[in-house]
């Protein structure tokens, strides 16, 4: 699937880019990562799911991958543009109107602490589409319901194709439920990122 | 009556902050919004009310908003949550607190009470148990009757039992229980000196002086402004170079708190009053 213009520009409007992922997507993130730039202008969130109590370097790894800041998040962190935020584990991540981060303990959704679909159904409201939300490999079905609601909402949807995702239950619960405006191969997403 | 998730807009959640003000004298306005706006569609689903039959209830239904109060709170905790803040607190705090003659510890917040058992057992494991009493306070009074119990279910215990194997403190969690059928029952020793009663962080003042409170993962869902005046309240709380433990992802943020705060262990935000003295 080509990228078209317009879905390039809709990129380049985003103010905010939530990109989720859980099993098999650390080396794509990674990779993704590696291409965001200093005068980029926006702010990436990652949510990813994490084993609660395993501090693990994933942060360290990213930080000194990037040519971006990366921070793990705090509650009440301002949402700054030209930052990578990390979602910590053992919390749900909200996004809040004044564009701040607040955190919530509450449930599980998923089996999931970060939950995805909690972050993205939060971003509604505040971003609608100025966002784009990108939904990477995994081994569950989170995610899914929150692409969805920020497709309705004018959010520019992508899921990595689940040929090329290592664990593909997680792009194609988001397909079956036409959450995606996109299906992307590995290659096409980064390239998206690095589109002039 | 409706099956649908329910949402709520920001339109409907100002009329509901105001309409829990103005009834009921409760201020919901400092909470986070995002959380709350979940908690609110959450009561929704639980009730399979639709907007209006939840304002209806608030309105007409007196017994409805203690329950409405209880599940605006978020209740989910654990023993030994976040080990390496025990483990920080066993190595950077309790050398200290054991030089006091008197121990009270506050835990802010304390649901169904995992935190109030998990800082008796590390004092226990300490040998100052004697001399120390822990108060464990919170809004929602059924979640203060099952801390009173000491009861876990053993499914819940077993999620416990990693994390305190984390703590590094020594044996095993469920040395300090009773084990009866699929439940399981801390010990009476580590009962003995905590109490549990109602306390609203948001309307009630100091009520003790503290040689440390614990207040973790309750200001995440609170607005900055209500944060600071609660971190004003445990100031007022704590005696003279006592402890502040917040949660490891709740930093102060205020100019007016950094010379009246010592940071203890900034990765697990444990704090030390200083100041003003």
């Amino acid at each position: 699937m080509a990228i078209s213009k317009k879905t390039i520009e809709r990129w380049h409007r985003s103010d905010i880019i939530l990109l989720g992922g859980s099993a098999g997507s650390f080396k794509l993130l990674l990779r993704m990562i590696k291409s965001f730039l200093p005068g980029m202008d926006k702010t990436i969130v990652i949510i990813i799911h994490r084993q609660k109590n395993f501090h693990s370097d994933m942060v360290k790894l990213f930080a000194e991958n990037s040519k971006v800041t990366v921070r793990e998040i705090c509650d009440k962190d301002p949402i700054k543009k030209n930052m990578i935020y990390i979602a910590p584990p053992n919390y749900h991540t909200l996004i809040e109107k004044e564009k701040h981060f607040s955190l919530d303990v509450s449930d599980s959704v998923w089996y999931s602490k970060p939950s995805i679909d909690v972050t993205f159904e939060s971003a509604l409201d505040v971003y609608a589409d100025q966002c784009t939300a990108i939904l990477l490999s995994g081994a569950n079905k989170d995610g899914a319901e929150g692409l969805l609601k920020l497709r309705e909402s004018g959010a520019l949807t992508i899921v990595q194709h689940p040929n090329d995702a290592e664990m593909p239950e997680m792009p194609q619960a988001a397909i079956a439920i036409n959450a995606a405006e996109y299906i992307l191969t590995t290659e096409e997403l980064l390239e998206l990122l690095c589109s002039p | 009556m409706s099956n649908a998730p329910q949402t709520v807009s920001d339109a409907q959640l100002l009329e509901l902050i105001d309409l829990v003000k103005k009834i009921h004298g409760f201020d919901l306005s400092d909470y986070s919004r995002a959380s709350l706006k979940r908690r609110l569609a959450r009561i929704m689903m639980l009730r399979r009310f639709v907007f209006y039959e939840l304002k209806h209830a608030l309105i007409n239904e007196p017994r409805f908003f203690q329950w409405f109060l209880e599940e605006i709170t978020v209740n989910v905790t654990e023993m030994f949550r976040d080990p390496s803040f025990y483990k920080a607190l066993n190595t950077q705090v309790i050398p200290y607190l054991s030089s006091f003659q008197h121990i009270r510890i506050w835990s802010a917040g304390c649901s169904s009470g995992e935190e109030v058992y998990s800082l008796s057992i590390l004092l226990n494991e300490a040998y100052i148990s004697k001399k120390s009493f822990i108060y464990g306070t919170d809004i929602n009074t059924e979640m203060l009757d099952e801390a009173r119990k000491g009861m876990y279910s053993i499914r819940k215990l077993k999620n416990y039992v990693e994390n305190y194997q984390l703590s590094g403190l020594p044996g095993s969690l469920l040395d300090h229980f009773t084990i009866m059928g699929d439940n399981t029952s801390i010990h009476d020793d580590l009962k003995k000196n905590t109490l549990f009663s109602v306390h609203n962080l948001i309307s009630d003042n100091v009520f003790n002086e503290f040689q440390l409170i614990s207040c973790r993962n309750v200001f995440i869902y609170f607005e900055a402004a209500l944060q600071e005046k609660i971190l004003s309240l445990f100031y007022n709380s704590l005696c003279p170079l006592g402890f502040l433990c917040l949660g490891s992802k709740e930093t102060i943020r205020f100019p007016g708190f950094k010379n009246k705060f010592k940071v203890i262990n900034s990765k697990e935000n444990i704090y030390q009053k200083i100041g003003d003295q």
